[in-house]
């Protein structure tokens, strides 16, 4: 086990596209996370494993800058992000699709896809996430919700590649999604990866983890614990097992 | 019944209708965004009649000059208390902003009693729209069909706006989830205050259409609001369609009742109120929560 506050070695050398430092987060009195700290380079899928509770959730609310209180550093090609309110840290270039994937009742299949502002050029068209995300197109005049968990899944990252940002923080996508919507997500993942997109994931899923992950931080008790490379998981297996009590 | 008393009290429902209606609007889309019951609404109505009297005593600012600047002002006025005081409150129990805006009413009321009395001041009808028609069933003046018509085409676009534009659909999104609509990079907190500037710039429009109708004096917010937030209630709280249908919908009943059993016309609105309220908690319109 390292020192949660220092960052593990990773795969680059190059300076990390994001870095968290002795990230630490309140909900009301309950001190969730505890010193994340971890890293994040250009192009790389990381997950975070942990078992529920363990505070991945709140490192992604963190990074995006909608819990109320938070602490410690995180640096986003060296600018720090800890003190802007969220929309300014959308505009920084990070876009985040919660773990209810958070589609608007209120607004169409359309207006969804078409709500999240473009905040730097180079985003996905409308047409080219309806190319990737078929099914969306049939739907379009429905109300968002109307749409089936799996389809609104892909609404909800489709809706955040047509804003130009390149670095998604991506809250358990696959959950309670059928297995063969899950196997279109992560093709869609391997997609976004080659065509140089960064992400981070969380997810309870493992096995769906390391089918599109370069690396993973093992995170418990609101720090990380453990990092293991994607090449290491057949051989850490037990180890991890143990990490996520399964 | 003479067939004119009974369209003449259709027309008068159909002017405080058309005041129902761009106030509850108003209401509607403050409630929606902010959360907030915004008590001052008559306030700013008022402020807009008188404003547009004052516009015109002191500075000869004609009637159609005041419908398009006063509200401006007033949205201006609205913004800056939104941004200065209301907004400080946000993050406590929604009761207190509902106490910080019954505030502001009382004492903007109370500035204007102190100026101008309540006995009430004379606005007269812009000359375009003296006179009136005979209808041969009835006689029908030019400014009341003016006030009904300007009420419809603000309504309608105003349901427009949000129902059909980007703008409106970043305001519907902001209403269901401002968090994850500002981590998308949207400005929530200027919304909120652009919101709040046209709910209460809707009032002052109001205002102005009311000022050659009604005298302009200070209480005649505070009388119209009470009668407005029962038909907020009935149209369901954050409702559009509800708030523009059901002003008007109660303003033709109110008229009716009038002709028909004079002595509960008072009172209608309200007998209507508590049955909805019984029947259907989230008003007609509404969604349960």
């Amino acid at each position: 086990m390292a020192d949660a506050r220092s960052p593990h070695p990773s795969a680059a050398q190059s300076p990390a596209l994001l870095a968290v430092r002795d990230l630490n987060a309140w909900y009301d009195e309950s001190h969730v996370l505890q010193g994340m700290a971890f890293d994040v380079h250009q192009g790389e899928v990381v997950t975070l494993l942990g078992r529920n509770g363990a505070g991945k959730t709140t490192t992604l609310r963190a990074i995006m800058g909608i819990l109320p209180r938070r602490t410690g550093s995180i640096r986003l090609q060296g600018q720090e992000l800890i003190g802007l309110p969220a929309r300014a840290i959308a505009r920084a270039g990070l876009a985040y699709c919660p773990e209810e994937r958070g589609i608007f009742a209120s607004l169409s299949v359309v207006e969804n896809l078409m709500l999240p502002p473009v905040v730097r050029p180079g985003g996905l068209s409308r047409d080219a996430v309806l190319a990737m995300f078929p099914n969306l197109r049939e739907r379009l005049g429905s109300q968002g919700t109307r749409l089936s968990g799996g389809e609104q899944q892909m609404l909800a990252i489709g809706r955040i590649l047509r804003t130009g940002a390149k670095f998604l923080l991506l809250d358990e996508p696959t959950e309670g999604l059928a297995p063969v919507i899950v196997q279109q997500i992560g093709r869609t993942l391997r997609d976004l990866k080659q065509q140089g997109f960064t992400i981070i994931l969380v997810e309870q899923n493992f096995r769906f983890a390391a089918q599109v992950a370069d690396r993973h931080y093992v995170v418990e008790q609101g720090r990380v614990i453990d990092e293991i490379r994607n090449s290491e998981l057949n051989a850490k297996m037990d180890q991890l097992h143990a990490y996520l009590g399964v | 019944m003479p067939v004119q008393v009974l369209f003449g009290q259709l027309l008068l429902g159909l002017i405080n209708g058309s005041f129902y209606a761009l106030l509850s609007l108003g209401l509607a889309v403050i409630f929606g965004m902010l959360n907030v019951i915004n008590f001052a609404h008559g306030a700013f109505y008022m402020v807009g009649a008188f404003l547009a009297w004052m516009a015109l005593t002191y500075l000869g600012v004609n009637y159609w000059a005041a419908l398009v600047l006063v509200p401006i002002v007033v949205a201006i006025l609205g913004m800056i208390v939104e941004r200065t005081m209301i907004a400080r409150l946000a993050q406590l129990d929604h009761l207190y902003s509902l106490l910080l805006t019954f505030g502001l009413a009382l004492m903007i009321q109370g500035v204007f009693r102190n100026f101008y009395g309540v006995s009430g001041l004379p606005y007269s009808i812009p000359g375009e729209l003296a006179g009136g028609i005979n209808l041969g069933f009835m006689f029908l003046p030019n400014y009341r069909a003016w006030v009904i018509v300007a009420s419809i085409v603000v309504c309608t676009g105003t349901w427009l706006l949000i129902d059909k534009t980007r703008l409106g659909a970043y305001l519907r999104a902001a209403t269901e989830n401002p968090v994850l609509v500002g981590a998308f990079g949207i400005n929530v907190p200027r919304l909120i205050t652009l919101t709040y500037g046209f709910g209460v710039g809707l009032a002052a429009l109001a205002g102005v259409l009311a000022a050659p109708i009604y005298s302009v004096n200070p209480d005649m917010g505070a009388d119209l609001i009470i009668i407005v937030f029962a038909v907020v209630v009935i149209g369901g709280m954050g409702s559009i369609l509800g708030a523009i249908a059901t002003g008007f919908g109660l303003g033709i009943i109110e008229g009716l009742t009038k002709t028909f059993y004079p002595q509960g016309s008072s009172v209608v609105i309200f007998v209507i109120m508590a049955i909805v309220l019984l029947v259907k908690p989230a008003g007609l319109f509404g969604k349960v929560a």
